[in-house]
């Protein structure tokens, strides 16, 4: 065997000036020589920490071993196998903190690049007409309601259709997919990737029900009286979160899920080809250090903005967002201001913002994130010119459901109650997860805790 | 997608749609809304609802014409259909036995203060009704909401119907006069309501007012909605659209309401040329 190459093969990506003026794929995917020999690093060690470092388990060697057999269609049958929406995990997975971070290889030189091969595969799949993967077992008979098509929803819903379940989404919006659709931008996770793996949950038997407010159309307590055995809830985040300073209904700030939700969504980037309008000046600000801020910033740069600023109230050490998006941002020329805070925003008499006063902080003592706390250093205020303002700082729970549905206990935050190891809620025949049982999270922890519900879901139908 | 039943063009500008929804026909309340989108390209409008036939399993929506997408709306006939009508949204009115409830309604709101009315009335309030319109021509529905009323003033800002004026001149003679008015209902334009308002707030009548901000998804998920109420940040699509309005900022809500004045203009602009040019 040749010597094991201690360096992962680097990933092709857009140039940072073109790729700032178009919304297309940053990450181009590798080629299939440029796959075969990352997929050759792979030292197929006993251990396997890598199955255990993924939330959904996919048996990450048996694909990588299939890939490099050039099976591709075996590759796909075992990546599928344990995971629905393998072309949105490749891309959007936080592999370093899961796969990746605990491949034997890393304790010598970099991990195997898990993620950019799983997209590999994914997207080989997409390009040639592939059938291995669709067998489901059995009817039983049995109807299962999903509430919410985003990661969590998907992925129960195909475990559970795999199974033989009788299996209806339930979608608020125009399309499915949830936070893939509205959240993430085209750039970083292309529509027609996550519709396609939409199609492929759809291909099991799934019915997916557009327009349909849970809590509204219809309540849960009714989904279950038409007769559906089981309800999934996964209807994901809610209201964003703001600061709660003064000017922050100026006009020119946004939540950071009005943003995206006008762009990726509604695809104000095409107005006025798409009817959905978006305002970006020139001089932009967005609030927070997570993926979802980069994600912001990274729009306003593509819709034109001469200068995009982050501000974050801590260092870049504690800055949420992946090293990968935080690389990418500052390549295409974002300017990150550390260990800064907004106090207010200023507007003129029209109503539109055109200030922002901050502050300068200082790191103190860790706090209960265990993160070193930032505190306010005396008379550092400054005011920085922005017209545009994109507070992007989270989202609290969506309260339709748990407000409507009578039995559902909620948490102070208003995230709904499970038992962790099945996603139970405390009311009869109800499972959730995702985001509306964590706050805010990753797509992978919200496929992991679907996955999780399905197998409790099946249990007790299976056991009725 | 969602068929079109029956259309009917109430005066030039405001139109009626008569629409195929049985989930939403079936939960409709007075006071509630929907999100529309017309087509792939389109965007998400809120729409009041104006009535619902649980048998005929419709939902009746009234608009005005005002840009691209209400226009294209406007051009949409029975048999036709829209991609997407989400709803019932919202809270519903809180409707209870007040006493004397008075109803104010300017311009096409009247299509959604007739349901309140009604429902008011068949909880036993006494019900006194105020229709304001900047003219004759545009009136309609006079005959609807006086069936619900006990009384019904109509004024008209130049006097060619009714009182000349505008609603807040009877609303305050019903405040000063003899009988005791519980709750005031006043649902319009952003102004009309500010002014109700700012006319019952010295009588201290409790005054309910349905708020119209830009939205986009309306099921409390993007914030454009926000509304400051008594100091308070509120979602219109989740915790309104029904609020305390001597607790309104109406200045605030004015400023973001005009946020996307320019692009509305030019999208109405764009399509009316494309129109002209096929």
């Amino acid at each position: 065997m040749a010597k094991l190459d201690l360096n992962r093969v680097p990933m092709p990506k857009q140039e940072p000036e073109a790729r700032s003026e178009n919304y297309d794929e940053v990450a181009l995917g590798y080629s299939d020589e440029e796959a075969l020999a990352e997929a050759n690093r792979c030292i197929q060690c006993k251990k396997r920490p890598c199955v255990q470092g993924c939330p959904v388990g996919v048996d990450i060697p048996e694909f990588i071993d299939a890939l490099r057999n050039n099976d591709m269609p075996e590759a796909v049958r075992s990546l599928k196998a344990k995971n629905a929406l393998p072309g949105v995990c490749g891309r959007v997975c936080p592999q370093e903190t899961q796969c990746e971070e605990v491949c034997t290889l890393a304790k010598k030189g970099a991990p195997m690049a898990i993620g950019r091969l799983e997209r590999y595969v994914a997207d080989w799949e997409l390009n040639h007409q592939n059938d291995s993967n669709r067998e489901v077992a059995p009817a039983t008979g049995s109807r299962i309601a999903v509430v919410g098509s985003g990661p969590a929803g998907l992925t129960a819903a195909a475990d559970l259709a795999k199974r033989g379940h009788q299996v209806t989404i339930f979608e608020s919006l125009h399309v499915a997919g949830g936070v893939l659709m509205y959240g993430i931008p085209e750039f970083r996770l292309p529509k027609r990737i996550v519709q396609a793996e939409v199609d492929y949950v759809r291909s099991l038997g799934v019915e997916i029900k557009l327009d349909s407010v849970i809590g509204k159309t219809l309540t849960v307590d009714e989904l279950q009286e038409v007769g559906y055995d089981a309800v999934f809830l996964g209807t994901g985040a809610g209201l964003p979160m703001f600061l709660n300073i003064p000017g922050e209904n100026l006009n020119g700030v946004y939540s950071a899920n009005e943003f995206l939700t006008r762009i990726n969504l509604m695809k104000a980037y095409l107005f006025p080809e798409y009817d959905t309008p978006i305002k970006v000046g020139k001089k932009v600000a967005v609030i927070g250090g997570g993926n979802v801020a980069m994600d912001a910033a990274r729009c306003a740069v593509r819709l034109g903005a001469g200068e995009v600023h982050i501000v974050y109230r801590r260092s870049r050490n504690e800055m949420p967002a992946r090293l990968e998006e935080l690389e990418n941002a500052e390549e295409e020329g974002l300017i990150i201001n550390l260990l800064t805070n907004p106090l207010r925003f200023l507007g003129n008499d029209q109503g539109w913002v055109y200030g922002m006063e901050c502050i300068e902080m200082d790191l103190g003592e860790p706090d209960d994130s265990g993160r070193r706390q930032p505190m306010p250093r005396e008379g550092s205020d400054f005011i920085i010119d922005v017209d545009t303002v994109v507070v992007s700082l989270g989202t609290s729970p969506n309260p339709l459901v748990p407000s409507a549905t009578e039995g559902l206990n909620t948490t102070k935050r208003g995230t709904v109650i499970i038992d962790e190891g099945t996603g139970k809620t405390t009311k009869a025949k109800v499972w959730a997860g995702g985001d509306i049982v964590t706050g805010a999270a990753t797509v992978i922890s919200a496929m992991g805790a679907g996955k999780r519900a399905a197998a409790s879901i099946d249990a007790y139908l299976q056991g009725k | 997608m969602y068929q079109i039943v029956a259309k009917e063009d109430v005066t030039p500008q405001i139109h009626l749609l008569e629409i195929h929804a049985p989930d939403v026909a079936k939960k409709a309340q007075a006071g509630q809304f929907v999100v529309i989108r017309l087509d792939e390209k389109g965007e998400r409008i809120p729409l009041t609802i104006a009535d619902w036939n649980r048998q005929k399993r419709t939902v009746t929506v009234v608009f005005m014409e005002v840009g691209k997408t209400t226009r294209k709306l406007a051009n949409v006939k029975a048999g036709d259909s829209i991609a997407n009508f989400v709803g019932p949204l919202g809270r519903p009115t809180r409707i209870e036995k007040s006493g004397t409830v008075v109803c104010v309604a300017g311009g096409f709101a009247i299509a959604t203060i007739v349901p309140i009315a009604r429902a008011m009335k068949q909880a036993g309030n006494r019900v006194i009704s105020i229709m304001g319109f900047r003219t004759k021509a545009l009136m309609f529905w006079e005959d609807r909401l006086r069936r619900f009323s006990d009384q019904l003033i109509i004024t008209t800002d130049d006097g060619s119907y009714g009182r000349e004026g505008v609603v807040t001149v009877p609303l305050k003679e019903l405040l000063e006069g003899t009988q005791k008015i519980d709750r005031v209902i006043a649902i319009g334009p952003t102004v009309m309501m500010k002014f109700s308002s700012i006319t019952t707030l010295p009588f201290g009548v409790d005054t309910v007012v349905s708020l119209n901000p830009i939205m986009v998804d309306g099921t409390g998920m993007c914030g454009v909605c926000r509304v400051t109420v008594d100091g308070a940040v509120k979602f219109t699509c989740v915790d309104g659209p029904e609020f305390d309005g001597h607790k309104v900022d109406w200045d605030e809500l004015m400023a973001r309401q005009r946020t996307y004045l320019d692009e509305e203009k030019r999208s109405l602009e764009m399509w009316q040329q494309e129109q002209a040019g096929g």
